[in-house]
């Protein structure tokens, strides 16, 4: 089936390369026949990648080692769940996802704008189609997931140990989702400005896209966080790495896009500023899959210097310099329709919303680029770390939080200050009182910007439960329903506000476990022997027994730890290290477990309060002799017998256990982080649920009729 | 205030804003940055009072003492090495012949690593060839 | 066999891509633009009728700002579906022509 995959990569690659001339030729000249073949492109490319997708995944479900990129990223005692997700384990494979994604995501927005957009269609076709290009021409040319394995291996070299986990596996899927998705209001925005036809109908064509692609993008960021949480032996969640601040970008700009594109759709303003966001999000996500495979910035995830760096740069600068060129040219085009009328208003309120995301985008941007950026001045790599980020990035988020409790309160086009002043009593009142119940919280009042948090979400809850009240009430006045009646009601015909307030509930909420997990965390490395205590944030930590156990893929050494609270006892971890056997020959049977790979596995307890987390690290100097004296002496032990020699160790670590290094790390409101973003998430589908049609068609006729009337009447 | 001259001042004002924003950024950047480095140029010029980022690849026969972690820091392509002292968080993927990046300062003879500041690369399961996991 | 499906492969795009140029030349008035973004400026202005409302309803505006804005955006809509009447009875005056 080899072949038939790589006749599938190469077939896309033409129909794209034909449909960004069909697309393009139709628009010009050649007239709707021909727009809609370029159409048809899309579909097509869509479903040769399928297949070309599932021959793939059938290779390695089969694990079907004549295919290279199999045996290299698979073996037969591989589990199933994990043998169809080491597809996108490496380079070829998870390029092929890409464009996958990206083929199928612009079908489907195709499809359902076949009849609209006539103007600006066939452009964002092309646009779509040359991505899609792009990508294929990588994978045909310099990362082929169909690379023949001749002569084919017996067994597989066996998944990464690092990425066995269910979050690693549905990470990259989601970021990709996420980055693909925002190609299509990108795509649509450039078509927008080519044809001149800068009214809102591209933003509300591709409007329920970009909040896909927001959501999509936030669960793979948050996936991401939550994996190197639990399973890391790192004990952290974030690390200002180049490559996680690589997908934070575009979640930056699309979110202040969301906000922006509100203005223009009501009142035809910041037409420049939002397709400048919109592109801006569209090249910061194709930066973002560059810089993960580029090895231009030092990274945990960066993975060595590969050959797509150039062509990736290159397509950079083309999407650069032409939105560039587009946006400068169009100026003219892109003159505001409306204006600010008071600088009380729901608009002022979003465009310092988006000053203040885009100022965060500004700063990590520098950040995570300085060590080019000092290379080009001074000829110096230098680099910056976590403290200055968060120097920068917190002060912006307290305010970022604050603005989204401000914003529900005012009116759109220009509020009352009256009604304003009154409307903020009650958050304010909550955000005072939870200042002062803070305040009693031992230590808190140390820890000025965690404080400010913490009011500033008290903030936002209470402005969202205020809205919520004074919309119910003013439905149960105009209607008579019930309580819960109206309060569905009022949620499910004004799904984008309310869906919205949401959100900002969640997003409040997860930064509060920010704040409170990395300003009042308690982290201690010790050494134990069992029977020996270690005190941790309250917590007695008792190292009861050494524990091991063997398995086909690994030896597991590790701790059986007895967690007290106030003398009572709580649970017992079970932190432990996986050590898997590397396949380098010259390494000995027992030596080639312990000089391999290792992972950690976490001992961890989440509550609603505090995490307790909890790693081990075995001291494997103390069994070296062993391991080298079974090494001399059985040098070609397999199967079996090698099997009942690494018992004998583990056995021997069990019974008489050298002291242990651990990582003791007691984090309060973790989990916030991770229930914040679950809120934020169905805030985000409930914003982008459609309508119900017969209130939409209701809410169309009943207001012609009324509007004439008052025309009859003026 | 006519509203050419009102959008001419928010204008101003949110510039004026950018570039502060800016210069706070550029100014600080500069003086907490840690200049990346390899093993050779920091044996061969290393200053006590800077911090340095080391990015190099171990070499076999490291060791624990205690809770500090006693290794030394190769060239990618060469021999030139510098010893390194480090406590803190040891990252899973740490081995011999693996790639790793830590933030030292120069004592003596020795270069003490900062706390948890080492950071190990996702290694590629055979030497030759270039490493293919990516997320 | 695979030789076979990949021409299977390759038939099936091509048809698909193909087929609308098999088809007449059809028409594209080119005032169905102007039509569609008056509709959708149209919705947008609805749209602002009912926020404005739900912001009164929700205590954001005084009486008095309440009925300047809403009377402003009523002035506007009515303002939209005359043009958008106007560009309709031209596009049908066109046809014909067409």
């Amino acid at each position: 089936m080899l072949n038939l995959g790589r006749v599938c990569l190469t077939l896309a690659l033409l129909i794209a390369l034909y449909g960004v001339g069909a697309s393009l030729y139709g628009a010009h000249r050649g007239g709707p026949n021909w727009v809609d073949s370029g159409r048809r492109a899309v579909y097509a490319v869509a479903g040769v990648l399928t297949l070309a997708f599932v021959i793939l995944e059938a290779a390695f479900l089969r694990s079907d080692f004549s295919f290279a990129l199999v045996g290299s990223h698979s073996s037969t005692t591989t589990p199933a769940f994990y043998k169809a997700t080491a597809v996108w384990s490496s380079q070829e494979g998870s390029l092929l996802l890409w464009v996958w994604l990206l083929a199928v995501w612009s079908s489907l927005v195709l499809f359902a704008t076949r009849r609209r957009l006539r103007e600006v269609a066939p452009y964002a076709t092309a646009i779509l189609l040359g991505f899609a290009a792009f990508f294929a021409a990588l994978v045909v040319l310099l990362a082929n997931p169909f690379g023949p394995a001749d002569p084919a291996p017996a067994e597989g070299a066996g998944l990464q140990p690092l990425l066995r986990h269910p979050s690693m596996m549905v990470h990259p899927p989601m970021l990709y989702s996420g980055y693909t998705l925002f190609a299509i209001p990108f795509a649509f925005a450039l078509g927008a400005l080519m044809t001149r036809r800068l009214s809102p109908e591209w933003i509300v064509a591709t409007r329920r896209f970009a909040l896909a692609a927001w959501l999509f993008l936030s669960f793979g960021i948050l996936l991401g966080a939550r994996w190197s949480w639990s399973e890391l032996g790192w004990g952290g969640y974030w690390a200002w790495d180049p490559v996680e601040n690589a997908s934070l970008m575009p979640w930056l700009t699309g979110t202040a896009f969301l906000h922006s594109a509100m203005i223009q759709e009501k009142r035809g303003m910041l037409k420049a500023w939002n397709v400048s966001l919109v592109l801006a999000t569209g090249i910061l996500a194709v930066l973002g899959t560059f810089l993960v495979r580029s090895g231009i910035l030092e990274s945990i995830h960066a993975f060595g210097a590969s050959t797509l760096g150039k062509p990736f740069l290159a397509f950079i600068a083309v999407l650069v310099t032409g939105s560039t060129i587009l946006v400068v040219t169009r100026l003219d085009d892109l003159r505001p329709e409306g204006s600010f009328e008071s600088l009380l208003s729901r608009e002022s309120v979003f465009l310092l919303n988006n000053l203040v995301l885009v100022s965060l985008c500004f700063v990590i941007f520098w950040g995570t680029f300085f060590p080019l950026i000092s290379e080009a001045v001074t000829g110096q790599r230098a680099s910056v770390g976590p403290p200055w980020f968060d120097r920068y990035t917190v002060p912006l988020a307290i305010a970022l939080v604050f603005l989204s409790g401000v914003g529900p309160v005012i009116a759109w086009r220009r509020a009352t200050p009256r009604n304003a002043r009154r409307s903020f009593r009650l958050p304010l009142a909550a955000a005072a009182t939870a200042a002062l119940a803070l305040a009693l919280v031992r230590g808190v009042w140390r820890e000025p910007l965690a404080l400010l948090m913490f009011c500033a979400a008290a903030f936002v809850l209470a402005v969202v439960v205020q809205e919520l009240w004074r919309g119910t009430h003013a439905r149960r006045v105009a209607s008579g329903e019930s309580a819960p009646v109206a309060l569905a009601s009022l949620v499910s015909r004004n799904r984008r506000r309310y869906g919205g307030y949401v959100v900002h509930v969640g997003v409040a909420a997860l930064f509060v476990g920010v704040a409170a997990s990395s300003t009042f965390q308690h982290v201690r490395d010790v050494r134990l022997s069992p029977g020996q205590t270690a005190r941790v944030g309250g917590y007695d930590v008792r190292y009861l027994r050494a524990t091991s156990e063997l398995s086909r893929e690994k030896v597991t050494l590790g701790a059986a730890l007895e967690l007290r609270r106030d003398g009572r006892h709580v649970t017992t971890l079970m932190p432990s290290r996986g050590y898997y056997p590397s396949r380098d020959p010259t390494l000995g049977p027992a030596g080639r477990y312990f000089d391999g790979e290792a992972t950690s596995e976490v001992g961890l307890r989440a509550g609603l309060r505090r995490d307790v987390w909890t790693a081990v690290e075995p001291d494997i100097d103390a069994l070296r002799r062993m391991i080298d004296g079974i090494d001399r002496r059985f040098p070609l032990a397999a199967g079996d017998s090698a099997t009942l020699m690494l018992g004998a160790i583990a056995d021997r670590y069990e019974a008489l256990p050298p002291p242990a290094s651990f990582r003791l790390i007691v984090s309060p409101m973790v989990e916030w982080i991770w229930l914040g973003g679950l809120i934020a998430a169905a805030g985000g589908l409930i914003a982008l649920w459609p309508a119900p049609r017969a209130a939409r068609r209701r809410a169309g006729a009943a207001h012609p009729a009324h509007v004439r009337r008052e025309l009859s009447r003026a | 205030m006519d509203p050419t001259r009102k959008r001419r001042l928010r204008l101003f004002v949110s510039l004026a804003a950018a570039v502060l924003l800016a210069g706070a950024l550029i100014y600080t950047s500069l003086g907490a940055a840690s200049d990346a480095t390899t093993p050779s140029r920091l044996a061969a010029a290393a200053s006590p009072d800077r911090s340095y980022r080391l990015t190099g690849k171990v070499v076999p026969g490291y060791r624990r003492e205690g809770d500090e972690l006693v290794f030394r820091v190769r060239d990618r392509i060469g021999s030139a090495s510098v010893p390194v002292r480090y406590t803190g968080i040891v990252p899973d993927p740490f081995g011999a012949g693996r790639e790793v990046i830590v933030t030292v300062r120069k004592r003596g003879a020795v270069f003490i690593g900062e706390k948890d500041s080492l950071v190990t690369k996702c290694p590629s399961k055979f030497s030759s060839q270039v490493p293919d996991h990516s997320s | 066999m695979e030789y076979v499906l990949s021409l299977i492969v390759l038939a099936a795009a091509v048809a698909v891509v193909a087929s609308p140029l098999r088809r007449g030349r059809g028409t594209e008035p080119a005032l169905e633009a102007e039509l569609a973004s008056l509709a959708a400026a149209k919705e947008a202005k609805y749209g602002e009728i009912r926020d404005a409302e739900l912001d009164f309803q929700t205590g954001k505006l005084s009486d008095a700002d309440y009925r300047a804005v809403d009377h402003a955006l009523r002035a506007e809509a009515i303002e939209l579906m005359r043009r958008l009447d106007a560009a309709r009875e031209a596009a049908a005056g066109e046809r014909p022509h067409a």
